[in-house]
């Protein structure tokens, strides 16, 4: 009954540029120059710098950060398609590097962007997956066809897929990941550039996969998505974990649990002072000596106070936007910026 | 080894070989059958040729359509396999080292080649009429020399493939397979490049003048031809070249 990962301490330095940084999927690495390098810039990037952390059998865990963060690179050296720098990854009782074709038999995998084979129809391309996974020829075309149903393609299995819309081919990615019934399932990405409507469908799609005691694994940027599915979360950002547990824990450790982002003509030390006396403010964080974030118990209540104090000190109020506790300001209170930046 | 898995990724290949077989035919065989009708049938019914020279030409249009058949059969996609679509990520993912999927790409390589090769024979007779003179005498050596040659074009195949981007394609027909057909000792023997001495010593390093060479010695022997021996002998060194190093390339590029 579903199986596990455990990382310990993961390290991946890129000494060329990972193919998925050319594949142009708005990678944005800082690049870290090793110190010993000599008069020829040696390229270096680290993409993730001791992550640890364990998925448990049976529950669907969110890797959540923003682009560039690690978490293409996380999945990659889970899926064993990526060579860590050192560290190690078990999936089950399997090393994954050293045991990749024992770890490739447990698990799935829907990618970022749809690789499909484009030389094949539809339906050409679970009956090939299922063959690449041992199943005879009866089983995996009874097993594609089902699939093909499921998720609404029957019509056009027998169509070559360079025809397909990015909705169609997203469906089929994540039914050709389901042809083999791996234990564990990796999304990377699954919504992005899918409708409102589509994105639910692939939310129930990965409720239902889940009931049957299989493992999920998703990466995203969105934090309702990670915030409906997971659920335990990790927060990853510069290649490190920077905060995991269940949404509502996570959401709980954030102080106060509402921010106000205020903007000001000016936001002298004095001003930021008085604002951390207001009642209910846990915290008070500057930027630009115009910006204030207040982190507080309240949100609404507390504008007619924090007008009135800069008011008093003559300051003029330019801006203001109140979050209520989400996964949104948990980011944003651990890195100092919001996930889009 | 997971023979399953293996056999599924070779009829994966296989299936799309056929789907493609009459793209692929043109592609390979139009560019030398066209050189055979011009040079084995009008220059020589013209006079501008001996007839013998027919039989001289024969095996270097095979050789060169065993190559090019070999090396595209690989290497074409490939490269579009691994461009930002990365098509072959699935393959990668089937439960099987990654290497056998590489060496599954060159048995389907060479079973294109020997075809591109094989079906120059009776096209080649019908195109340039009588006077042809071919001698089958010597099938092991025959069989020998064509199985090394698929062997290395589609080896090469997956070397280039794992070397070449798609920008690139235009580049390695110009700078790599251009020279290597006209350097390659197709149109002419080795031996008729004696009053030629660096350069004769320099083509010893193209792959295509060992295949020429081997297949005129096992087709056409009453033509001068290198020892067959040491044709098999500078094959199998080839071979084992290419083989090594197609597989690391295709090794580091499979994985990030």
């Amino acid at each position: 009954m579903g199986i596990g990962i455990r990382i310990e301490e993961l390290r991946k330095v890129y000494d060329t540029p990972p193919p998925s940084a050319a594949r142009g999927g708005g990678f944005s690495f800082s690049p870290v120059r090793s110190a010993k390098s000599g008069p020829k810039k040696r390229f270096e990037i680290v993409a993730l710098d001791g992550v640890s952390f364990e998925i448990r059998a049976g529950e669907v865990f969110g890797l959540l950060g923003p682009n560039g963060a690690g978490k293409s690179t996380t999945i990659g050296i889970l899926t064993t398609r990526t060579r860590p720098t050192s560290g190690r990854a078990f999936i089950g009782e399997h090393d994954i590097w050293r045991e990749q074709v024992s770890a490739k038999r447990l698990l799935g995998v829907v990618p970022q962007r749809p690789n499909l084979d484009f030389a094949l129809t539809a339906r050409e391309i679970l009956v090939f997956h299922g063959a690449y996974f041992g199943q005879s020829a009866r089983e995996s075309e009874k097993h594609a066809d089902e699939l093909l149903e499921k998720f609404k393609l029957t019509d056009r299995a027998t169509h070559m897929v360079r025809t397909f819309s990015g909705g169609m081919m997203q469906r089929l990615s994540i039914a050709r990941a389901m042809m083999h019934n791996p234990e564990i399932l990796f999304l990377d990405e699954p919504s992005a550039g899918l409708d409102p409507q589509t994105r639910l469908l692939l939310w129930e799609i990965i409720r239902e996969y889940n009931r049957l005691g299989k493992t999920i694994v998703l990466t995203t940027h969105y934090m309702d998505e990670a915030d409906a599915l997971s659920d335990r979360l990790a927060i990853i950002d510069h290649g490190r974990i920077i905060a995991q547990g269940t949404p509502k824990e996570l959401k709980a450790s954030i102080p106060g649990g509402y921010l106000l982002r205020l903007r000001f003509d000016r936001a002298p030390e004095e001003l930021i002072a008085e604002l951390r006396k207001l009642p209910g403010v846990t915290e008070v964080r500057t930027a630009d000596h115009i910006a204030a974030d207040v982190y507080a118990d309240r949100g609404g209540p507390l504008i007619g106070p924090i007008v009135n104090t800069a008011n008093a000190a003559g300051i003029e109020l330019h801006d203001v936007h109140i979050a209520e506790p989400s996964l949104e300001t948990l980011f944003l209170h651990h890195t100092g910026r919001s996930l889009r930046d | 080894m997971n023979w399953k898995t293996f056999y599924a990724l070779l009829s994966r290949d296989g299936h799309v070989a056929r789907r493609n077989l009459l793209p692929m035919l043109l592609q390979n065989l139009l560019q030398p059958l066209l050189f055979t009708f011009v040079f084995g049938r009008v220059m020589t019914t013209s006079g501008m040729l001996p007839a013998a020279y027919k039989s001289l030409l024969l095996p270097g249009v095979m050789a060169i359509s065993m190559v090019m058949a070999g090396v595209q059969a690989v290497a074409m996609p490939l490269i579009a396999e691994f461009q930002f679509t990365r098509e072959i990520e699935d393959r990668l993912l089937a439960p099987i080292d990654i290497g056998w999927l590489a060496v599954a790409k060159i048995i389907t390589g060479m079973i294109q080649a020997t075809f591109a090769g094989l079906v120059v024979i009776p096209a080649a007779w019908l195109l340039m009429g009588s006077g042809l003179k071919l001698d089958f005498g010597r099938p092991i050596e025959f069989a020998a020399v064509c199985l090394l040659v698929a062997l290395f074009s589609s080896a090469g195949g997956l070397a280039l493939g794992c070397s070449v981007g798609q920008t690139q394609i235009g580049l390695m027909f110009s700078l790599v397979l251009a020279p290597m057909m006209m350097f390659g000792c197709a149109y002419y023997p080795w031996s008729a490049l004696s009053s030629f001495p660096i350069l004769q010593i320099a083509v010893l390093a193209n792959p295509l003048v060992y295949a020429s060479e081997g297949l005129r010695g096992a087709l056409a022997p009453q033509f001068p031809h290198m020892n067959t021996w040491l044709v098999i002998a500078a094959l199998v060194a080839i071979d084992g070249l290419l083989l090594v190093l197609g597989l690391k390339k295709f090794q580091g590029k499979a994985v990030s």
